[in-house]
């Protein structure tokens, strides 16, 4: 369990004001500049050695990203890009980041920034978060007033910082289609390569970090990249937000250590489940677009990267959405799967026409009103969704269907059994089944 | 330059190619749907995948370049597989995935038997559905009279979108929606407004596009295919004519790097209506006011009845501008005999003439320098409308960053960016003085071109213009040893050859303007109009006029004695572009009627007149005009000339006028009489003008 002092955001619960004042006796800004003048390759270094992993989902070593960007810019400039598009059913964190902590993130903006030689940056927030982009511009407002970023200011290195709000595509927030919405264009994901650290944002050297691992950078400079290598397990190291929903007592953001076990996790701070432990009937770990986990995957589980992929899930982002056994599960992935269907963006074929067909045949599964052997070809479909398209929306609509045919085939062919012993010899139904 | 294994096989490809390309180039074929040579990439319809050894997922072929790719721990090159199992299973995967929501109405598609979806289901896709949900169903769009869309079948490859973003250069066309609920329309309903619309036809994969005067009118495999050239304008455009029976029935594109690439301007491809309508079938004679139906003899009779022995000089002739080599070669050849000097090609009164080279009236860098050239000054001159392929051409330069455009002109929309720098002759004079920057463009660029239409040559001070524009260009350095960026830009089919062929007046013949003069005066026993249209007919009133062509138009109007001829699909002629370089068309079909090939009539004529031709068939024609001009026999080649002088060109005295250039082509739908006579012409015509009744409702 994490204890109060290795916390990161102290002000998770807005028990406190965001503002910059009480931010800063909070610790914000401090030691920023002496942070600058240890130079680019230092900060780098710290991040590289502290084993942040990236926090919008995909793990990817944060140190490791930036220094792929060029040493020295050929002419172009670089850019920062926060992707605070937090779309992810079930998922919450950056939100109370941008509601609660703002300086933490702009502070972490002006860090990153040096770090890739970057004098620009954008946070690109959902459209849906209005209070929140309220929030934050009067924080960059604040910050630009008292000299912390901006031209000129008191940390060294010249900074603009630009929100700019998204209009609520759950797509913008895949990094390419998140620059090509920057640009003003329609949001659909580029073609990779290049890359964004070679041409991205206007055909910029870019890097696009999740707000989560921006905030966090600020302090393990403070603390030491020994600090945050000391939390969590190895390879899965330092705090992290969780975000627990669904089937428990107490819903809640929590700032823990990586690694904690599902059932403290939930239990300590969630007020545990419904109905107890026992009642549990599966867990999605990690954010909508990962597979789900039934009852006894969760038992002596950790929540980290490398645990969850190796049960093939995954800590995505670390959004726990927890299912008692009152849950229609069908229902509830055939749910996530119309999700995936309406923000396809419908630039590629696999996802623009797998999404609509997955959601149909999981809609009548829901029901009852399929047939066994379109069990396996709806898996086979999302096979080939999966790893075919341009950008990981297709995998993450493939991936709730597969957890809920590897887990809970048997729920799908009882549903289907009872739904033809329903019907009449002729193959009639007896209730009414409405027209989609 | 990387080395690959594809299938087995180690191939050295170039740098900066795709993985598609390459493996093209070892003959192996990848399908696709989006990927199209002369667009940018997409990457969307997920066809192209390949297997690359390493790589965790199937990559897209035609999105990745070669370079990309990375050699193996000990150097080796990088393994491509396209046969292998997961790439048949992903082809399809997304093969099935492109049919579930395809109506698969083949039979009653207009695309069946040339479609690639069909060919590539076939080929790469499996044989049974398991979707078992209802089909999407998509709204029609009306984009005009020229495309029909049945839009339920598209399969989102945005091929049409890119091609009319980046070629035609009108972002009309775009993609609205998300997911299964994305569509292609032009937002407003409104028809599109280029006039390279009708390639978004071949370019769509499947029958979502299809042509709608073509609709229902025949299958592919019906046509005969006939490789021909073009006459719209003077680019030459490489086509295919496909006929049924004795019908032309479309105009596709074929591909010609240096000329048309592979695309048609909307004139070119859907003329074909005006083929079938207001044709001259056979010989018409006045009397008494009233043109009478008669047969041949009737017609030479009356011919010779008004030819008077011994008073050639009161005999003219005019030759239009979609007229062939051979036919001008055998009425030049007529006119000599009958000892008539006035004969002219130049219906539009030009100033051009081979007397100062035959490099003062073609288009000198040739058109595919227009992919070098860094800088463009236009000269009185609408490539949009009098070539429109050519200005896709420098729109394409264009977009590369590399070329700066001016325009002396008519202020119009050119697709592209352009310094506008006035619309007079006087803005000539301040680039020659250095008054106008961009003077300083041309001088500093490395490969800069002036483009002069025809339209600036046709006026009265022509040549004036023409000595402005040399003079021009020689303080410019648009000519140097290695590179002659002068050019003119023709927009009649006919005028190269005709020059070239010297279809010009003798000594102390009279040209254009002297014909239509001595007309008016009532000096001229017969003026015979070869194809001509294009000329004021009220200055002919008065005279005894034979009209050879193939329509019903002004020339035939006024005609005493009308010999029907046959239309550039229907017999073989050739035509030398504006560059210089002589193709030939093939007959496709037969002409209407009583009608002859032209340069036959002319042969039957002359006998009649008791001057016969040397020669009694076509190759002998044809090797009579190539001892004469020896580069027409060169098809397809350009005969540099070498009598080329800027100086001489720049050095005329004549007086420059003081109005606005004005436009060679006032209407693009409407330049010529076989457009004239094509009803989906006169639609777009309307339409452009601003009457939009015909353009919007719910036809189609």
């Amino acid at each position: 369990m994490l204890k109060d002092e290795d916390r990161i955001f102290r002000n998770l619960y807005g028990f406190e004001s965001p503002g910059l004042k009480a931010a800063q006796k909070r610790g914000a800004w401090d030691g920023t500049k002496k942070f600058l003048a240890n130079g680019r390759d230092w900060v780098i270094e710290e991040v590289k050695s502290s084993g942040l992993r990236g926090r919008g989902g995909a793990g990817f070593p944060t140190g490791l990203k930036w220094s792929f960007m060029p040493k020295v810019s050929d002419g172009r400039p670089h850019y920062l890009v926060v992707n605070a598009d937090e779309s992810e059913p079930g998922t919450c964190k950056d939100r109370e980041i941008m509601r609660h902590d703002p300086q933490l993130l702009i502070e972490g903006c002006l860090i990153a920034g040096f770090a890739m030689g970057s004098n620009t940056g954008y946070i690109y927030i959902r459209g849906e978060f209005i209070r929140e982009r309220e929030t934050l511009q009067a924080a960059i407002d604040e910050a630009y007033a008292a000299k912390l970023i901006g031209k000129n200011n008191q940390n060294g290195w010249d900074f603009d910082l630009y929100l700019h709000h998204g209009a609520g595509a759950y797509i913008c927030g895949e990094e390419t289609a998140l620059l090509e919405s920057l640009e003003g264009k329609k949001g659909q994901p580029r073609l990779k390569p290049p890359f964004p650290a070679n041409a991205g944002l206007y055909g910029a050297p870019t890097t696009v970090n999740n707000v989560e691992s921006i905030a966090v950078v600020p302090d393990i400079l403070r603390r030491g990249a020994g600090w945050f290598s000391g939390l969590g397990r190895p390879n899965n190291v330092g705090t992290k937000l969780f975000c627990i929903s669904g089937h428990v007592n107490r819903p809640c953001n929590v700032e823990e250590e990586m690694g904690i076990p599902l059932r403290e996790l939930l239990d300590r701070h969630a007020g545990g489940v419904r109905g107890g432990w026992d009642n549990i009937l599966a867990v999605i770990p990690g954010g909508s677009s990962v597979r789900c986990l039934p009852t006894d995957m969760c038992q002596n589980l950790h929540m980290d990267f490398d645990s969850l992929s190796a049960l093939r899930s995954g800590l995505g982002t670390a959004a726990v959405i927890v299912m008692d056994k009152s849950t229609d599960i069908i229902r509830a992935i055939a749910r996530l799967s119309y999700f995936y269907k309406h923000e396809s963006c419908g630039q590629c074929t696999p996802c623009r026409e797998g999404t609509g067909w997955m959601y149909r045949v999981l809609d009548r599964m829901a029901r009852g009103e399929a047939e066994k052997r379109e069990i396996d070809m709806l898996l086979e479909v999302t096979y080939q969704v999966e790893g075919h398209t341009i950008c990981a929306l297709g995998d993450a609509a493939a991936w709730p269907v597969q957890g809920l045919i590897s887990h809970f085939r048997h729920v799908i062919e009882e549903r289907i059994d009872q739904y033809s012993a329903n019907s009449k010899p002729d193959g009639a139904v007896r209730e009414p089944v409405a027209a989609e | 330059m990387p080395k690959l294994i594809i299938d087995g096989t180690e191939i050295e490809v170039a740098d900066g190619i795709t993985l598609i390309q390459a493996c093209e180039q070892v003959g192996v074929e990848i399908p696709r749907f989006c990927y199209h040579e002369r667009l940018s990439i997409a990457g969307n319809c997920r066809m192209c995948l390949v297997e690359v050894a390493g790589m965790p997922k199937p990559i897209a072929s035609c999105a990745l370049g070669v370079n990309d790719l990375r050699p193996g721990p000990n150097g080796e090159p990088p393994e491509i597989h396209t046969k292998s199992e997961t790439v048949k299973k992903a082809r399809e995967g997304v093969m099935e995935f492109l049919l579930i929501n395809h109506p698969l109405d083949c039979p009653i598609c207009d695309q069946g038997g040339e479609c690639d979806l069909q060919d590539q289901a076939m080929a790469f896709g499996v044989d049974g559905s398991r979707f078992k949900e209802n089909k999407r169903a998509v709204e029609d769009k009306n984009i005009g009279p020229l495309i029909k869309t049945i839009m339920t079948r598209c399969i989102h490859c945005t091929r049409c979108v890119r091609f009319m973003t980046e070629v035609a250069g009108v972002s009309e066309l775009g993609m609205t929606g998300r997911g299964e609920d994305v569509e292609i329309t032009t937002y407003l309903e409104q028809g599109m407004t280029s006039e390279l619309s009708g390639n978004v036809i071949d370019l769509c994969p499947v029958g979502a596009l299809t042509s709608k005067p073509y609709a229902f009118s025949a299958r592919p495999w019906e046509l005969r295919k006939t490789e021909s050239i073009d006459v719209m304008d003077a680019i030459g455009a490489n086509i295919r004519i496909d006929s049924r029976g004795r019908e032309i029935m479309r105009f596709l594109p074929r591909n010609h790097d240096d000329v048309n690439e592979e695309w048609i301007s909307d004139k070119t491809r859907f003329v074909w209506d005006g083929l079938r309508t207001q044709r001259l079938d056979q010989p018409y004679i006045r009397v008494r006011g009233k043109l009478r139906p008669a047969t041949w003899d009737e017609a030479f009779a009356a011919i010779a009845k008004n030819i008077k022995r011994g008073k050639g000089k009161k005999l003219a002739a005019i030759a239009g501008d979609l007229a062939g080599a051979e036919e001008m070669f055998a009425l030049k050849d007529l006119m000599a005999s009958l000892g008539s000097p006035n004969i002219d090609c130049r219906q539009d009164k030009a100033a051009m003439s081979p007397a100062k080279g035959r490099g003062s009236y073609l288009f000198n860098s040739g058109i595919s320098a227009l992919d070098e050239t860094d800088a463009i000054l236009l000269i009185g001159c609408d490539p949009r409308t009098e070539a429109a392929t050519l200005n896709a051409r420098i729109r394409r330069r264009w977009r590369t960053g590399q070329l700066k455009v001016g325009l002396v002109g008519q202020e119009t929309d050119l697709t592209y960016d352009h310094d506008y720098i006035g619309a007079s002759p006087e803005s000539l004079k301040s680039l020659i003085q250095g008054k106008h920057g961009f003077a300083k463009v041309l001088k500093a660029a490395k490969q800069p071109m002036i483009i002069v239409g025809s339209g600036a040559l046709s006026r009265g001070d022509g040549s004036a213009v023409m000595a402005l524009a040399a003079k021009l260009a020689a303080l410019t350095g648009v000519v140097n040893a290695t590179w002659n960026g002068f050019n003119v830009l023709h927009h009649a089919a006919s005028r190269v050859a005709g020059l070239d062929l010297g279809f010009l007046p003798a000594k102390n013949g009279l040209n254009t303007a002297g014909i239509l003069k001595a007309a008016k005066a009532g000096k001229l026993d017969m003026v015979f109009l070869l194809g001509a249209d294009e000329l004021d007919m009220a200055r002919l009133e008065d005279t005894f006029i034979v009209y050879q062509g193939t329509h019903g138009d002004a020339g035939a109007h006024r005609a005493d004695v009308i010999l029907p001829g046959s239309a550039y699909t229907e017999k073989s002629a050739i035509y030398v572009n504006t560059e210089g370089r002589p193709q030939m068309t093939e007959r496709a079909v037969f002409p209407p009627g009583e009608a002859r090939e032209d340069w036959a009539i002319i042969r039957a004529l002359s006998a009649r007149l008791g001057k016969p031709l040397e020669y009694d068939s076509l190759e002998q024609l044809r090797s009579a005009m190539f001892a004469k001009h020896s580069h027409l026999a060169i098809i397809d080649a350009i005969t540099a000339d070498d009598t080329f002088d800027l100086k001489k060109l720049g050095s005329g005295t004549a007086r420059i006028g003081t109005q606005s250039f004005g436009r060679a082509v006032p209407d693009f739908y409407l330049s010529n009489h076989v457009a004239r006579a094509s009803a989906t012409m006169c639609e777009l015509s309307a339409m452009k003008s601003g009457d939009t009744s015909k353009a919007t409702g719910t036809d189609g």
